[in-house]
């Protein structure tokens, strides 16, 4: 039984001398340091297998609430559908039985459910039949894209032998995340995409790459601050309670707030800007333990969103319809309004503390984006505060448990990797559910899991499983037994 | 379908909805109270991995059947311990084992120092079972006690291996 340690991350930071290259005070902190000897079984399948029953039979019943709402009987293919998820949760099970045995047992029941009510409400829509831009069927399309996100969950769980295979990658990641972030904006822009261009198309085919340039960006970061945090934390002045990092190791994070305000410019999204400066503030702030780095990165966003909003009518639009929400229904609305938002807070409000029942509400009047960005006013209307308040707490518990395998992990690079995956979620959640709240100006990023969009899902299913694989490692009872000879 | 069966319906969906969030954070109370927290500075604490339940012993799951240890000599150490470094109170249980220290990511150890090399020195246990230290031809070299070290050396629990700014030392 062997013990990892819960503060290894930061215990570098014990330094501080004058000297700033750090090398001759070496003195082990004085804080009380602690490590954490796990007693439970670490091996968690049944319980992982009993709340992935749970997980698959919840939607189920949600299925059977919309058909017997609507169509006053059971919906035909109920059993079809519940064996189809039953199977897919099933294998990913199995999966990880095998190949993950010791891994946190929630986050695929977590991830399975939201999934899984994310395709009701889409069916539910589906059924609808009166969004006012073309409905498109899209619960099949879905469905097939959840099939295709366990496939490579599956595959990431079988193939990834370790997660620090990934840090041999670290700059070929950049690159590649790059060319994603980048890609949309040589793209031509079209009507359908409604101003944010953070789509690429291959005739009929289209995929959302911020998604995935999400999980290849985290791994980027974890691998460069895993190198250079020493240099960032511990050259620093002390003025007015904060350290201030020397010019030249503002570098990274100048580099990367050019880049995001650049996407806000030439892909006017806003919500992607936003996720990768915050992941890159929070993994910044993790790695080296510095509260200044988070008051620079707050003033740098706030300025560069302030100049951009200004300047970008798309952008502007967007702060408008945030400011007034409802002015889209004035009798003269303002050029570029929207009523989404207006509406979808109409949804929220009748939906009340219990909701109008599943298939009972009338979010189909929000238009065209019901079933994507603005999925959570239809969970709104028909589930109420109660049901929005237990979906927002999965989304919590999905992330703690990845700040938990973050905390166990044993390596620097793993606990990187896990904060800023579960960061880069937390805070797409949050930019998605603030945006259509009416919290912060909306963008157009999909609620994972929840939301129609096969990029998403296929992303959000592959981001578990580089969690579950850290927290495999990090749970595992002991070291792996007989290394190879070192090479 | 009447309006009594929807509602039920809808409340009873919202409960179950519930229902499951209340399971899920029971699962992740075992996980905090199935840990025992051990202050890093107490070599005791360190040098035993406790199986018994804690103090309030409420949520604590069975205890688990240790890996098996192989039973070695009296004496022999059984654990490794980081004492200083960035990754210092990381343990290794000591089950026969190569563990190998280096800044390579697929080390037991991986020590993130910048005078380490990738694969710096290994620990095993020879033909008779005596822990021995190698250094691996590293650049700064791995010291025992404050002898650089230039063949693979017996260890003996205690003494201190140190790595550039990392010391390692073996326990019983």
């Amino acid at each position: 039984m062997s013990t990892f340690d819960l503060s290894s991350s930061h215990s570098d930071s014990g330094r501080r001398s004058g000297d700033p290259r750090g090398r001759s005070g070496i003195r082990p902190r004085r804080r009380e340091n602690t490590t954490i000897t796990p007693q439970g079984t670490p091996n968690r399948r049944n319980t992982e297998l009993a709340m992935l029953a749970f997980a698959v039979v919840l939607p189920i019943f949600a299925y059977a609430n919309v058909g017997l709402a609507m169509d006053k009987k059971l919906p035909g293919g109920m059993l079809a559908y519940g064996a189809g998820m039953g199977t897919l949760a099933l294998v990913a099970h199995l999966a990880m039985r095998r190949f993950a045995p010791y891994a946190d047992p929630l986050l695929l029941p977590l991830g399975t459910l939201l999934n899984g009510l994310g395709l009701v409400m889409i069916w539910r829509l589906d059924k609808a039949g009166k969004l006012l831009r073309g409905n498109f069927p899209a619960a099949a399309n879905q469905l097939m894209w959840s099939g295709l996100g366990i496939a490579l969950f599956i595959g990431v769980i079988v193939l990834l032998k370790d997660h620090r295979i990934l840090q041999r990658y670290t700059y070929i990641s950049m690159a590649v995340a790059l060319v994603l972030l980048a890609a949309p904006a040589f793209f031509p822009s079209r009507a359908e995409d409604f101003g944010a261009k953070i789509w690429i198309r291959f005739g009929s085919f289209s995929f959302q790459p911020g998604e995935f340039a999400k999980i290849i960006l985290t791994v980027f970061f974890s691998g460069y601050l895993m190198v250079k945090r020493d240099a960032l934390a511990l050259a620093s002045r002390r003025f007015m309670g904060l350290y201030l990092p020397r010019g030249r190791d503002l570098g990274p994070i100048i580099v990367v707030w050019l880049l995001s305000i650049l996407i806000l410019v030439f892909e006017t999204d806003l919500g992607t800007s936003f996720l990768f400066f915050g992941l890159f503030v929070v993994m910044l702030y993790v790695a080296t333990e510095r509260t200044s780095w988070i008051v620079f990165g707050l003033l740098m966003s706030i300025g560069g969103a302030a100049v951009v909003a200004t300047s970008e009518p798309h952008v502007k639009t967007r702060i408008d319809a945030w400011l007034d929400p409802m002015a889209a229904f004035a009798p003269k609305p303002p050029p570029g309004s929207t009523e989404q938002i207006g509406q979808t807070l109409m949804a929220f409000g009748s939906g009340g503390v219990t909701g109008s029942g599943l298939g009972q509400g009338r979010s189909w009047l929000i238009q065209f984006a019901a079933k994507s960005d603005f999925i959570l006013g239809s969970f709104g209307e028909e589930l109420g505060l109660t049901g929005m308040m237990a979906i927002f707490l999965l989304y919590a518990l999905l992330v703690q448990r990845g700040l938990r395998t973050a905390v166990a992990a044993r390596d620097p690079f793993g606990k990187l990797l896990a904060v800023g995956l579960s960061s880069a979620f937390a805070l797409q959640v949050f930019v998605v559910a603030g945006g259509v709240t009416g919290l912060i100006p909306l963008t157009g990023m999909t609620m994972p899991f929840l939301a129609q969009g096969g990029s998403s899902v296929v992303a959000n299913w592959a981001l578990i499983a580089l969690l579950l694989k850290i927290s495999d490692s990090a749970r595992r009872p002991s070291a792996e037994p007989t290394q190879a000879t070192p090479s | 379908m009447s309006d009594l069966t929807l509602t039920v319906m809808r409340l009873g969906f919202l409960a179950v909805l519930w229902l499951f969030v209340i399971v899920a954070v029971q699962v992740i109370r075992s996980d905090l109270f199935g840990t025992k927290v051990n202050p890093r500075s107490s070599r005791r604490a360190a040098g035993t991995p406790v199986q018994t339940a804690p103090g309030n012993g409420r949520a604590a799951q069975p205890t688990q059947t240790a890996p098996a240890q192989p039973r070695q000599r009296r004496g022999a150490p059984t654990q490794l311990v980081v004492v200083q470094g960035s990754l210092a109170g990381t343990t290794v249980a000591l089950q026969g084992q190569t563990i190998t220290l280096g800044r390579a990511h697929d080390s037991t150890i991986v020590l993130d120092d910048d005078y380490a090399s990738s694969r710096h020195a290994r620990i095993y246990p020879d033909q008779t079972g005596q822990w021995t230290v190698e250094d691996l031809g590293s650049t700064n070299g791995t010291y025992l006690d404050r002898q650089r070290l230039t063949v693979p050396t017996p260890l003996q629990p205690g003494m201190p291996i140190r790595i550039g700014r990392t010391v390692i030392e073996l326990r019983k």
